[in-house]
């Protein structure tokens, strides 16, 4: 008698105090071999020509094949950087340490680019040209730490996407734009020690 | 079986108070003793009664999280449910996500590219239905001089565009430690580690004494003062019991890795805010992860190291 209401009391103090429980048992995790989804990289603006300033009949802008000019026109290898530009690139500004036009655009085919030892790229694999030169970000992204990404971290369970290099940096002018912050949360330290004095 | 006239007492009067014929002094001491007992409990209870005003009996008498068997479990989240909807006006869907085997999590930040743009905080405001009038958030951001370390030296409410040449930008929250003090110090059991490596706390067996919030060295936990106030259009539906539920007034909270999306395989809302990709997440005992990557390759640090804390938040640079 005295015993169970030992045991009574005891569970009763046990739970007044804590608890017991181990909560829900785990559940199995990700399996290594079973099939990812997939990892989308965000398509970069499309660079299909230059923009003419003038308006179709629906409004749409009409742009103009790179090749247009291009195909025609002998390329002008004094011509480094952006303000010495004129016609459809006027007002290009050009922040991308000492390259010239043509370290990036390629001579021979203005509707692609051309990677260092001279092979075409094509604009949508524009990623590679970045990477020869900044290798560090290129291994980084990779990697998964450098660019942002949206998705699931398990991919046996969804799939991802990720920012292109463009996303974020203008070829032009590379620099990762100055922003406003948004609003700070309450400084409840700062605060409370302001309260005190 | 008493004698005719005694007191009751076994002092063995006559019982009458000395023939009076009226109450005896006992008597009237007696009902005197228990009408002021009666009313310094009324009294002593009167907070108690006045709290419970606004909860229910099933919520009194729920028992705690990892007891709750699998039918109470389903019943109480049934119930947060119904509250959710009574109070905020908002259909909501709460779950109890288990721990996931071979599965402990892990977070590094890229101090080399976190620009102090605060988006972390301001998604993490709005993905665990914090208060929207105190603008509540579990990520603060402090800006910290070149060449010094020492958050506490740090600006946590800067307000100029962002990243100023001679700084650079620390976002803090939950540490996830390994020993976590905040975890020892709780007198009710009401916070505690899960497998996969998440510090939670049953927001209804917490009795908001604070004592986790001073034993916190990296500050990551908040008390909630009041109920949050959150317009109904603004909260987040999926919802979880261990994490970003409506809490109600007086239980602390914290970082819970955003459990109602990782532990269905997504990414914490703050990395997913990030527009650089200073933040890496994952599973540590993949050894494919991201994360493990970056433990393996970046020379990655943890904030106070000295206190033995062990956290499963990094940090690192990239040079």
């Amino acid at each position: 008698m005295f015993g169970l209401v030992n045991a009574v009391l005891c569970a009763a103090l046990l739970s007044l105090a804590g608890c017991n429980g181990t909560g829900p048992a785990p559940v199995p995790g990700p399996n290594p071999d079973a099939a990812e989804y997939s990892v989308t990289i965000q398509a970069p603006p499309p660079a299909a020509g230059i923009a003419t300033g003038l308006q179709d009949h629906s409004g749409q802008a009409v742009t103009a094949a790179c090749a247009s000019c291009h195909s025609t026109k002998l390329p002008d290898t004094s011509t480094r950087r952006g303000e010495d530009l004129d016609q459809f690139h006027h007002g290009l500004q050009m922040a991308h340490g000492d390259r010239s036009c043509l370290s990036c655009h390629n001579a021979d085919d203005y509707n692609s680019l051309r990677l260092a030892d001279g092979t075409s790229v094509a604009f949508a694999e524009s990623m590679q040209l970045c990477a020869q030169c900044h290798g560090p970000q290129f291994r980084d992204y990779k990697h998964g730490s450098h660019g942002g990404m949206t998705g699931y971290w398990d991919l046996t369970r969804g799939a991802r996407t990720r920012n292109h290099c463009m996303s974020c940096h203008d070829p032009h002018a590379p620099a990762f734009p100055t922003l406003r912050p948004l609003p700070p949360p309450p400084d409840a330290v700062r605060h409370e020690e302001n309260s005190h004095e | 079986m008493s004698e005719q006239g005694s007191c009751g007492s076994g002092c063995g009067c006559s019982g009458d108070g000395g023939g009076g014929g009226g109450l005896s002094r006992r008597t009237v001491l007696k009902a005197a003793g228990a009408t002021l007992g009666a009313a310094a409990f009324a009294h002593a209870v009167a907070p108690l009664t006045e709290w419970a005003a606004d909860l229910s009996m099933d919520e009194f008498l729920q028992k705690h999280y990892r007891e709750l068997t699998p039918d109470q479990l389903t019943q109480v989240l049934e119930r947060i449910e119904n509250d959710t909807r009574e109070q905020y006006g908002r259909e909501v869907n709460v779950r109890a996500l288990p721990p996931q085997e071979g599965v402990s999590f892990g977070y590094a930040l890229n101090l080399s590219i976190c620009v102090g743009c605060r988006r972390c905080a301001e998604a993490c405001h709005e993905e665990n239905n914090h208060d929207r009038d105190s603008h509540q958030s579990y990520i603060r951001v402090f800006e910290l001089s070149k060449g010094s370390i020492d958050f506490a030296k740090g600006d946590p409410s800067y307000d100029h565009p962002v990243p100023q040449d001679d700084k650079y930008y620390m976002p803090v929250q939950c540490q996830q430690c390994d020993n976590p003090p905040c975890v020892s110090v709780c007198p009710v059991e009401a916070t505690w580690k899960e497998p996969d490596g998440i510090v939670v706390v049953d927001y209804n067996w917490c009795i908001g004494c604070r004592y986790c919030e001073a034993a916190c060295p990296y500050h990551a936990r908040r008390f909630n003062w009041k109920a949050p106030e959150i317009p109904a259009e603004d909260i987040n539906p999926d919802q979880g019991y261990l994490s970003n539920r409506v809490r109600q007034a007086g239980v602390m909270e914290k970082c819970t890795f955003c459990l109602h999306r990782t532990r269905d395989g997504r990414m914490p809302a703050c990395l997913e805010a990030c527009p650089t990709g200073a933040r890496v997440f994952g599973n540590m005992l993949d050894p494919d992860s991201e994360i493990r990557w970056v433990l393996a390759n970046k020379r990655v640090f943890v904030l106070k190291e000295e206190l033995g804390t062990r956290p499963r938040f990094f940090y690192f640079f990239d040079e």
